[in-house]
């Protein structure tokens, strides 16, 4: 890469879009897909592209963000320079009001000092729950040779009424210059290009807005800073076409794991070789399918134990499957224990939940039944 | 930081293995991918670190750079120390000439450097090419609580099968009298395991005594440990119960593999009392298709399969399209089963392609034997290979040439 570029991600912007799911960690790490997690992808995308200078921005329920990216090792950014840094939140004795960020420009307002002493060029922002597989590469190649102060990652998507009130719409000229940015719009028509929350931007445009925003307590990127100068043709959309999904309800996110059984989706998101998914590292033994077993059309994490039927399933690593067990359309995190003859349909069940004999519970695809983290289900 | 480690494991991994054919071509034993995503060597390192050694001298010799790729800094074991740590100790040339390794005895003789950096009380011998969990800890208390100057791993066997051991003949306590290699009529069955713990400073006295005997193999088995008992040294028997395989021919990797399989296996790997590491990239989590068939198997993560799996363990990243069956095989990582190809009764090396209607081996109560790919292979469509075959590049060009002329 001719520029230099740093990373930062915000690891707890939409935390209250699946409230049970972020009530013991982060969005960023809410697991997705058999053995990621949200992050992974945001990651992935950045040192797959060269850019080995991450920082995530943290806010609150961090641990199992810390214990998932570790040093950082296994998305080789465990280096001497640069590498993966965490930044938890920061409030300075001297500081009157104690109150957390809670848009990105807050964020990154918390973190000014940090901004101001990168030496790279440029800045790659993503949000944690961008879902997607995107070559930074070529987005900061067009980003350099339009002289842009920003590029905005877009993708053509058709929205319905209930989506869009939580996403940004983006208008642009023939050029791809932005006109406007709506966010969370109220009335809307059809197919829209909707920012994917990943954006590069150079270091001292960044450094130039945070500070005019501490100064005059400006909270919302869009509406606050773009949308006043955007007649200037200085800020860009660079079009992204693979696959995207952000997570906004309890029911998107069963959907948007659902959807990775398809194979088109699987390629795209995961299928890239020059862009593998990096994810941490477990010591997992191969799945093992016991005599009797039926799995059909699921997908299957390293370390599980299959005695009973799967069908249309996301198992995560060292789900135990009983006999006589039927898993239907469900989520199962890590190490969820299912005993024998329970029955399972539309259920999304956390970490470490452990269902014993003859159990039978069913949600619905539209509404998922969620079992909390570490939960005993007995029957009787 | 003191530099003084208890004891120092020194595993020998610079074997050809022979008897694995085109498995071992191009990379040594100790590298032969094992039980669906680890290596052989996987086995030693882990019961290192997991009976708290961690500091380990690997021995390599043939083809050794497969090997040195993949202990890397030796981070997946937790063997990426500030002191000690995983080594890898190849033949080098010294001030008075260079030398292959010679023998087992041979290969730690030229690296008496490498362990006197550490000052250990005792050395823990291995080889590369067991598949086993043990925790040699419980061996070092035996060895103390004998006050012995070595101890040795035995295993007892079939009394019919022990003539191809090296056996001990042991009193009551466990004291070696003596030790026969393959013995026509055994006198015990305690086999020998090739795990010793040395008191260093006998070891070393002992080494540099063998170098310097021309007559000598400089092998363990053959000179070292009978040299020993004929002086009198107080050599112990550490009784192992427990799974244990040499898995140096082609039937005993596929026994062992098969060994991984069941509700309760012979070998259990999904032990999280003792984890066996690994090296590994991330990979998707495996797909299993709407029509697919998997019974009584071992599938990694990165494989997609849509045909039938049985008896079998698929390596990461194993394609079974719709139609193709895989029935008592191992297939190592990244090969392709096209369309309605069938295996049967193989072990298939890594990034072979299967094509169409191909159909390798044959099934196991022919009793024809184990067919072995070799690695990276094209098989054409429809080709026909029978059972008990090894196949390489040069044996498949040549069955290219007969099967189209």
């Amino acid at each position: 890469m001719a520029v230099t570029a740093a990373g930062i991600i915000f690891s707890n912007l939409h935390d209250n879009n699946i409230p049970e799911l972020t009530r013991v960690r982060t969005m960023a790490s809410v697991p997705f897909g058999c053995r990621y997690r949200f992050i992974d992808f945001a990651l992935s995308n950045m040192v797959n592209s060269g850019i080995t200078n991450v920082n995530v921005i943290t806010h609150n329920n961090y641990h199992s963000l810390m214990d998932h990216v570790g040093s950082g090792k296994d998305w080789d950014l465990a280096r001497r320079s640069g590498g993966l840094r965490i930044l938890p939140p920061f409030i300075s004795p001297a500081s009157k009001d104690s109150k957390l960020f809670s848009t990105r420009l807050e964020a990154l307002c918390s973190i000014s000092d940090l901004i101001d002493s990168m030496k790279e060029e440029l800045i790659v922002m993503s949000d944690c729950d961008s879902i997607c597989n995107i070559n930074l590469q070529e987005m900061i190649a067009k980003h350099v040779a339009s002289g842009a102060d920003i590029t905005f990652a877009v993708k053509k998507t058709v929205l319905t009424a209930e989506k869009a009130h939580s996403e940004a719409i983006v208008k642009s000229d023939e050029e791809g210059y932005i006109t406007e940015i709506i966010d969370q719009p109220e009335d809307f028509k059809g197919e829209q290009d909707v920012v994917i929350n990943i954006s590069v931007i150079n270091k001292d445009t960044l450094s130039s807005i945070v500070h005019e925003a501490r100064s005059k307590n400006y909270s919302n990127m869009y509406t606050d800073i773009i949308n006043k100068v955007s007649s200037s043709k200085k800020f860009r959309i660079y079009r992204y076409d693979g696959f995207y999904a952000d997570v906004t309800s309890m029911t998107d996110y069963y959907e948007c794991n659902m959807s990775i059984l398809e194979k088109c989706n699987r390629d795209a998101l995961f299928g890239i070789k020059s862009r593998p998914v990096l994810t941490k590292v477990r010591n997992s033994a191969p799945a093992k399918y016991i005599n009797g077993s039926k799995v059909v059309n699921s997908m299957i994490a390293d370390g599980c134990v299959i005695e009973g039927t799967v069908e249309n399933s996301m198992l995560f690593r060292g789900v135990i499957v009983g006999k006589g067990t039927v898993i239907k359309n469900c989520i199962l995190f890590q190490d969820v224990h299912t005993g024998e003859n329970v029955f399972l349909n539309c259920v999304i069940a956390d970490k470490n939940v452990n269902i014993t004999d003859n159990v039978m519970l069913s949600g619905h695809r539209t509404v998922p039944f969620y079992i909390e983290k570490g939960k005993v289900i007995k029957d009787r | 930081m003191s530099e003084k480690k208890e004891c120092v494991a020194m595993l020998l991994a610079g074997g050809q293995g022979s008897r694995l054919y085109t498995l071992t071509e191009n990379t040594a034993k100790p590298a032969v991918p094992f039980g669906g995503k680890y290596r052989i060597i996987d086995f030693p390192l882990s019961n290192c670190i997991n009976s708290g050694i961690d500091t380990v001298g690997v021995l390599t010799q043939y083809q050794p750079l497969e090997l040195n790729e993949y202990i890397g800094n030796g981070q997946p074991w937790d063997l990426d120390r500030n002191v000690g740590g995983v080594m890898v100790l190849p033949p080098y040339q010294g001030y008075n000439g260079a030398d292959w390794y010679k023998g087992t005895a041979n290969a730690i003789y030229q690296n008496l450097n490498f362990i006197d950096r550490y000052n250990p009380e005792y050395v823990l011998v291995l080889s590369g090419d067991h598949i086993y969990k043990m925790n040699y800890d419980d061996m070092l208390d035996f060895h103390k609580k004998k006050e012995a100057d070595c101890t040795i791993a035995v295993l007892n066997v079939p009394l019919e099968e022990a003539c191809r051991f090296g056996i001990m003949n042991a009193d009551g306590d466990g004291k070696i009298f003596e030790f026969e290699e393959k013995p026509k009529h055994p006198k015990s069955t305690k086999a020998s395991m090739g795990i010793y713990i040395f008191n260093y400073k006998k070891l070393r006295q002992y080494l540099i005594e063998d170098e310097n005997n021309p007559t000598s193999s400089n092998d363990f088995g053959k000179n070292i440990i009978p040299t020993m008992l004929d002086r009198g040294e107080r050599l112990f028997a550490y009784p192992f119960k427990g799974y244990w395989k040499d898995v140096g021919t082609i039937e005993s990797l596929w026994e062992a593999n098969m060994d991984l399989l069941g509700k309760e296996p012979k070998f259990n790997i999904h032990d999280k009392e003792h984890r066996i590491y690994f090296r590994t990239p991330a990979r998707t989590a495996e797909y299993i298709g709407d029509n697919a068939t998997v019974s009584n198997s071992m599938v990694t993560e990165g494989c997609e399969v849509y045909g039938t799996v049985i008896n079998s363990v698929l390596f990461s990243g194993v394609y079974v399209a719709p139609g193709a069956v895989v029935k008592d095989s191992v297939i190592m990582s990244d090969t392709v089963i096209e369309k309605d190809a069938k295996v049967e009764y193989c072990i298939v090396d890594r990034e072979v392609k299967i094509s169409q209607g191909a159909h390798l081996g044959q099934p196991k109560d022919e009793k024809a034997g184990i067919t072995v790919i070799g690695r990276g292979l094209y098989i054409p469509a429809g080709r026909i290979i029978p059972g008990g075959l090894m196949i390489n590049a040069d044996k498949l060009a040549k069955m290219n040439q007969t099967q189209e002329g």
